[in-house]
């Protein structure tokens, strides 16, 4: 499939004097996993309130499935999920009866208790979501993003707060709904969540888009330079190349043998991300 | 997982093939069921909500014993001020504080994303305050029965006035709680914020003191608020013929209750549309 879910021209949203989205544009495709990237503050979770039909925006065209989102229709509200921030509602009502409530605001709603079962909280049903860990409660929230069948689901940092292995299970309960064909827009600011589960991503810094494509291949990670490094003299000597094997084969010969200390490393998806998000540290002081 | 229904994501686009959205009385309804039991399981709420009425109902009924003139028990006039009262509280207090927390607690914000008509939401409140309203009443007149040996009205036509002012009052609070449930800054302020102005509203309403005591500037600013109606209103149910000399114009002016009341309704009705908001300060 290749239909445009959502898409977004020239966002622009201010608050004061602030430009928390300064003219952002994206096009995310139908079945695609989409993670938005950034630090705190740098406007992820306001362009997604945007597309979600929760903001106005200053400036920009969206239209998500089809529909300008500052307009939302009841039917293009069901055709749409949203797994918010934070929540603490219905602390009194019990699993099964939280995800029914809202399963029967739905045209087409899955079965509670299949969705109750995909989130791994069949055990809890009966349990009031005030007893419920951190982990638990964002896993209902992730049942009331899904009940109502959704095409598009959007997670707003799905995973804040989550121990290693709650963590991992939640990748995989993402990565199960893409499979089923649901659209999916994240924004995370956890790097190795976006490479586990995005198709392509979106790296926002001050309201703007510094770099988009394949977690692989970003911010022409894959094309890098690599390091080779090696202790010689008793310092550490580097070299930043393009043919380390070839490197590595020159430095076998000058030691006749084993080369001490030898690392050869590329930049981590880590080292790009923090050099697109604070281009200054490259550039020197401005 | 199981698709439900044929291709979903094919039908929705068109609008074909998917069930049909439910209607405002069905999701009401559905919230409705939902407020009440949430309700009632925060024992906390239930006990604010209840005892206050019925607790002052006792104090002042043990308090003041005997009759006023008219053949007129202190327990009648009680039981009158504080059904107007209680009926506010399940009402105005209620809903003023427990939307400042829909609002803080993502309530508001979650169910704003789904398809739920909006006015839902509204529907379900006032039906549980509803349910909240009677039952409150309901048990304030078996108190007043039981223990302060209270005659229920007989005539036909006194319940035909209680009903009307029951409905007006609480249509009217109900409004009243809403508009104001934008005020407190958050739910963590809430209670202080909206139960202040209620408990004023009380002392100078004619619920503890009888309203012909006040300083004149103080009935001027009372009969400015519902619960002075509300009250009034009750006490010709609850008082009879006999109390009407009592009044401050020596007759209940129940056409002067139903008017200031229905003047709130709408005055509260366009501070509601006017005012209302889906999100908490800290959302933007």
């Amino acid at each position: 499939m290749n239909q445009t879910a959502v898409s977004v021209r020239g966002l622009t949203k201010r608050y004061g004097d602030v430009r928390a989205v300064d003219g952002i544009d994206l096009e995310i495709g139908t079945g695609e996993v989409f993670a938005i990237l950034g630090p705190n503050g740098a406007g992820k979770s306001t362009t997604v309130e945007i597309m979600e039909g929760y903001r106005e925006r200053d400036a920009g065209e969206v239209s998500v499935l089809g529909i300008d989102p500052r307009h939302p229709t009841r039917l293009w509200r069901s055709r749409v999920g949203i797994v918010l921030q934070t929540a603490n509602d219905t602390a009194e009502l019990t699993v099964r009866e939280t995800v029914r409530h809202f399963a029967a605001m739905y045209p087409s709603a899955r079965d509670p208790d299949e969705v109750i079962a995909k989130v791994g909280l069949t055990e809890k049903a009966r349990t009031r979501l005030r007893q419920l860990s951190g982990g638990q409660r964002r896993r209902v929230d992730v049942a009331l993003g899904v009940i109502g069948h959704p095409e598009l689901l959007f997670l707003d940092e799905p995973t804040t707060g989550f121990d290693p292995e709650a963590r991992r299970q939640f990748w995989e309960l993402i990565k199960g709904l893409a499979d089923d064909g649901t659209t999916i827009v994240l924004t995370t600011h956890y790097l190795d969540e976006a490479e586990a589960l995005a198709d392509r991503v979106a790296v926002i810094a001050k309201g703007r888009i510094v770099a988009e494509g394949d977690p692989a291949t970003l911010g022409g990670r894959a094309s890098a330079q690599a390091t080779v490094s090696w202790l010689e003299d008793g310092g550490r000597r580097h070299v930043e190349t393009h043919t380390p094997t070839a490197a590595v084969l020159d430095l076998t010969a000058r030691f006749d043998g084993e080369v001490p200390e030898l690392t050869v490393t590329r930049p981590s998806l880590e080292d790009v991300y923090l050099r697109l998000i604070n281009p200054e540290d490259e550039e020197g002081r401005k | 997982m199981t698709e439900t229904v044929a291709s979903p994501h094919a039908g929705a686009v068109d609008g074909a093939g998917i069930g049909r959205l439910p209607s405002v009385v069905a999701s009401g309804w559905n919230r409705a069921a939902v407020e009440t039991k949430m309700f009632f399981r925060e024992k906390d709420a239930v006990i604010f909500t209840f005892s206050f009425p019925i607790i002052l109902l006792v104090i002042f009924g043990s308090i003041f014993q005997g009759e006023l003139d008219g053949h007129i028990t202190v327990a009648q006039l009680y039981t009158a001020g504080l059904i107007g009262a209680g009926v506010m509280s399940a009402s105005f207090q209620n809903l003023g504080v427990g939307i400042a927390v829909d609002r803080d607690d993502g309530t508001l914000k979650r169910l704003a994303g789904t398809p739920m008509p909006r006015s839902a939401y509204f529907v379900g409140k006032i039906l549980s305050v509803l349910a909240l309203s009677v039952l409150e009443v309901a048990i304030l007149l078996a108190v007043g029965v039981v223990m302060y040996d209270l005659n229920l009205p007989s005539a036909p036509g006194t319940w035909i006035t209680f009903a009307w002012v029951f409905v007006l009052g609480i249509t009217a609070s109900s409004l009243l709680g809403i508009a104001v449930s934008s005020l407190p800054r958050s739910s963590k302020s809430a209670t202080a914020v909206i139960s202040m102005p209620f408990v004023v509203l009380q002392f100078i309403s004619g619920v503890f003191i009888p309203f012909t005591v006040l300083p004149e500037w103080l009935m001027r600013i009372a009969s400015f608020f519902p619960l002075r109606w509300m009250c009034q209103g009750f006490r010709s149910v609850f008082l009879g013929e006999a109390g009407a000399s009592l009044e401050l114009a020596k007759s209940y002016e129940l056409g002067r209750v139903a008017l200031v009341l229905g003047a709130w309704i709408v005055g509260g009705l366009v501070l509601c549309l006017t005012t209302f908001r889906w999100k908490g300060r800290r959302d933007g």
